[in-house]
């Protein structure tokens, strides 16, 4: 059994605030993904959680423990890094010993523990070898080795996968989501690629500028990002985003868009508004919510608004097409079957599913 | 078809014209190479031929000339006879006060270094950047604006004319510069790997024992070369803090010219001389390619 709980966490260095204020809770083995752009905050945090950097304000809880001023072999704690961290001059026997030297554990339970984790990970062939001989992904399993063999309450990942190749990265991604499954611990996982954080975890908390923007489960943050940077941070292609004014259409809210030829496109509201609704609005759509509209479609799938838009540039990746198009006086991005895609310079009507739709505050950013 | 043996033919023509100045530019270079190295070393040659060479020989012939005899008796005076200053035992006692006086200085002011270097590269602390700074500056300065202050220390310790107050010295002065080596190497060891260690459960002592120190021959060598040679060569403070049977041998070989009978001997000069430059020569053939090889290299490739 083993949680972690932040409470309104803060890390100044000098003047700079780095992180203003986390709250935070794993329960018992979850596995949290910390995600956000390069200078977010998240890897302070890690760093702080695994006791590595001071706290400046606020408490870091571990099954309850507040652990703030506690020393990082004191915490029960295991961390795998970006570059690995194995010792160069130890073979991969003693980097995996190296903790449990340390904390002196007898010899045959060292020795037992570690036949455990290398059938585990499949790395008995490795044991004698070094760091140096080793290839990336066999690193990187190492890495896990030495982090599984202590049994900790909580483990730790900073960006462990965005040192290997984009083939190998996929595999490991499997991996790691293999291992959480069979040994159930209370994870922390930080990482830049929103694909991982979407896969891996069972809560994302997304992070910008020192702050937790959404701390919710991957559905969630993904179908109802609660602002604007959850929004364009996670996805790729990213939301389109574009902006409008509130109307009516039969009686019912509607969202007022300029189409191609200079004409207003109305396109009807699903959700409910709240009252305070302002009148200008920007308007969110998923590129993969765009589509070439037909009478079929719009027949099985209530809420497809319809709109004209001129196609700008087409990106074939072959599983699917991308498409430039021109809407409102904006670029949006739309995702298309390669079969059913529109020509560059072609005039198209779009459905667009309003069901699936953000609509975002232009001033506070936040989701209506 | 024809014009392709034409080009074949072109082609080797113009392969033979630059290979031949490939040729030319070599022989140039290693020519030159050859030149400046015998102006370094005709005046070692000298000195090992006079030292193989009779004193009425050299008397005859002058200092410049080939050998007419081989003899080593040069030699075995100036190891454990010759006359210095009144006391005839050669230069022996003054080879063994400079190996006393090397040997500690060097493995002490080495292993303070690797200290320093430890700390201020992977616990900085508030103001170690400045505490490096400040060490910085002894890389700069001079031994003789220190002199005053050593002559004043060493006399208060009781350690002047000896032995042991030269080993002070010299890993006092050494610190600077050890430190800056080690502290520069330990820099590109990853801090992650001191991370990890710590979550390990290893302590400050463990982590420099289990992680750094196996890490850092290349640059232990380079430091252990540079302060013995170093150390060993010093001549300022050997002339000024010791004297007579106390003194290393740099500062011998200064008496030894100096103890005057009208007759210079220039064979026991010259094999007193080589003697002299035997251990730091000796390091260098060994540890040299070590040398080179950790002033270059980062910590981990």
């Amino acid at each position: 059994m083993s949680t972690l709980t932040i409470r309104s966490l803060r890390k100044n260095f000098g003047a700079v605030e780095v992180l203003k204020g986390i709250d935070l809770e794993a329960q018992n083995g979850e596995f949290i993904a910390l995600v956000g752009p390069s200078g977010c905050g998240k890897s302070t945090l890690l760093a702080m959680i695994a006791g590595l950097e001071s706290v400046t304000s606020g408490e870091i809880r571990i099954d309850g423990r507040l652990v703030n001023s506690v020393a990082p072999k004191d915490r029960d704690i295991a961390m795998v890094f970006q570059s690995y961290a194995l010792y160069p001059t130890m073979t991969v026997r003693e980097n995996i010993t190296f903790g449990m030297e340390s904390r002196r554990v007898p010899k045959p339970q060292q020795d037992e523990a570690v036949k455990r984790v290398a059938a585990f990970l499949q790395i008995e062939p490795l044991l004698g070898r070094k760091p140096g001989q080793l290839s990336g992904g066999q690193r990187q399993r190492v890495a896990m080795g030495r982090a599984l063999v202590r049994d900790p309450k909580l483990f730790l990942f900073d960006e462990p996968l965005s040192n290997l190749d984009a083939k190998l990265r996929v595999d490991m991604r499997t991996e790691i989501k293999k291992l959480h499954h069979r040994v159930g611990k209370t994870t922390v996982y930080v990482t830049h690629d929103q694909v991982e954080a979407m896969t891996l975890a069972s809560r994302i908390a997304v992070m910008h500028q020192g702050e937790v923007q959404q701390f919710d489960e991957p559905a969630t943050i993904y179908n109802r990002p609660a602002n604007m940077f959850v929004a364009g941070f996670m996805g790729s292609p990213a939301m389109n985003f574009l902006p409008a004014e509130l109307s009516e259409e039969g009686g019912r809210p509607a969202v007022a868009l300029q189409t191609a030829d200079g004409k207003t496109a109305s396109l009807p509201i699903v959700q409910a508004l709240p009252s305070d609704t302002p009148r200008q609005l920007i308007l969110g759509i998923r590129p993969e919510h765009i589509y070439r509209f037909d009478p079929d479609l719009a027949r099985r799938k209530p809420g497809i608004a319809q709109i004209d838009a001129v196609v700008e540039l087409v990106e074939p990746t072959g599983a699917e097409t991308m498409a430039v198009l021109r809407l409102s006086g904006k670029e949006i991005t739309g995702r298309f079957d390669p079969d059913g895609t529109p020509g560059m310079g072609e005039t198209v009507t779009l459905g667009i599913d309003m069901a699936r739709a953000c609509l975002f505050d232009p001033t506070t950013q936040r989701l209506i | 078809m024809a014009d392709a043996t034409l080009d074949q033919s072109l082609d080797h023509r113009a392969a033979t014209v630059a290979a031949r100045r490939h040729f030319l530019t070599r022989l140039v270079i290693y020519g030159l190479l050859v030149v400046f190295a015998a102006i370094y070393l005709i005046p070692l040659l000298v000195v090992v031929l006079n030292s193989f060479r009779d004193q009425q020989e050299i008397a005859r012939n002058g200092l410049i000339s080939l050998p007419r005899s081989f003899r080593l008796d040069a030699w075995g005076q100036a190891w454990s006879t010759y006359c210095i200053g009144g006391t005839c035992e050669g230069m022996q006692r003054n080879f063994y006060n400079s190996l006393k006086m090397t040997i500690p200085a060097t493995i002490i002011s080495t292993a303070v270094g690797a200290m320093n270097g430890y700390i201020l590269s992977k616990w900085r602390f508030r103001g170690s950047e400045a505490l490096f700074t400040c060490m910085l500056l002894g890389v700069f300065i001079p031994g003789q604006i220190s002199l005053m202050p050593w002559a004043f220390i060493l006399g208060n310790l009781g350690l002047s004319n000896s032995v042991y107050g030269l080993v002070l010295i010299h890993v006092i002065q050494g610190i600077s510069f050890t430190t800056l080596f080690c502290r520069n190497y330990y820099v590109s060891i990853p801090d992650d790997l001191i991370k990890a260690a710590r979550i390990d459960g290893a302590g400050f002592w463990r982590i420099f024992r289990k992680i750094i120190l196996p890490l850092s021959s290349p640059i232990l060598i380079v430091t252990v070369i540079w302060q013995f040679t170093g150390i060993w060569n010093e001549y300022l403070f050997g002339v000024v803090f010791t004297s007579g049977q106390q003194q290393p041998i740099t500062a011998a070989l200064v008496a030894l010219t100096a103890s005057g009978t009208n007759v210079r001997a220039y064979d026991v000069m010259s094999a007193a001389v080589l003697i002299g430059a035997l251990p730091p020569l000796l390091i260098y053939l060994f540890g040299g390619k070590y040398f080179v090889r950790g002033l270059t290299q980062g910590a981990i490739k």
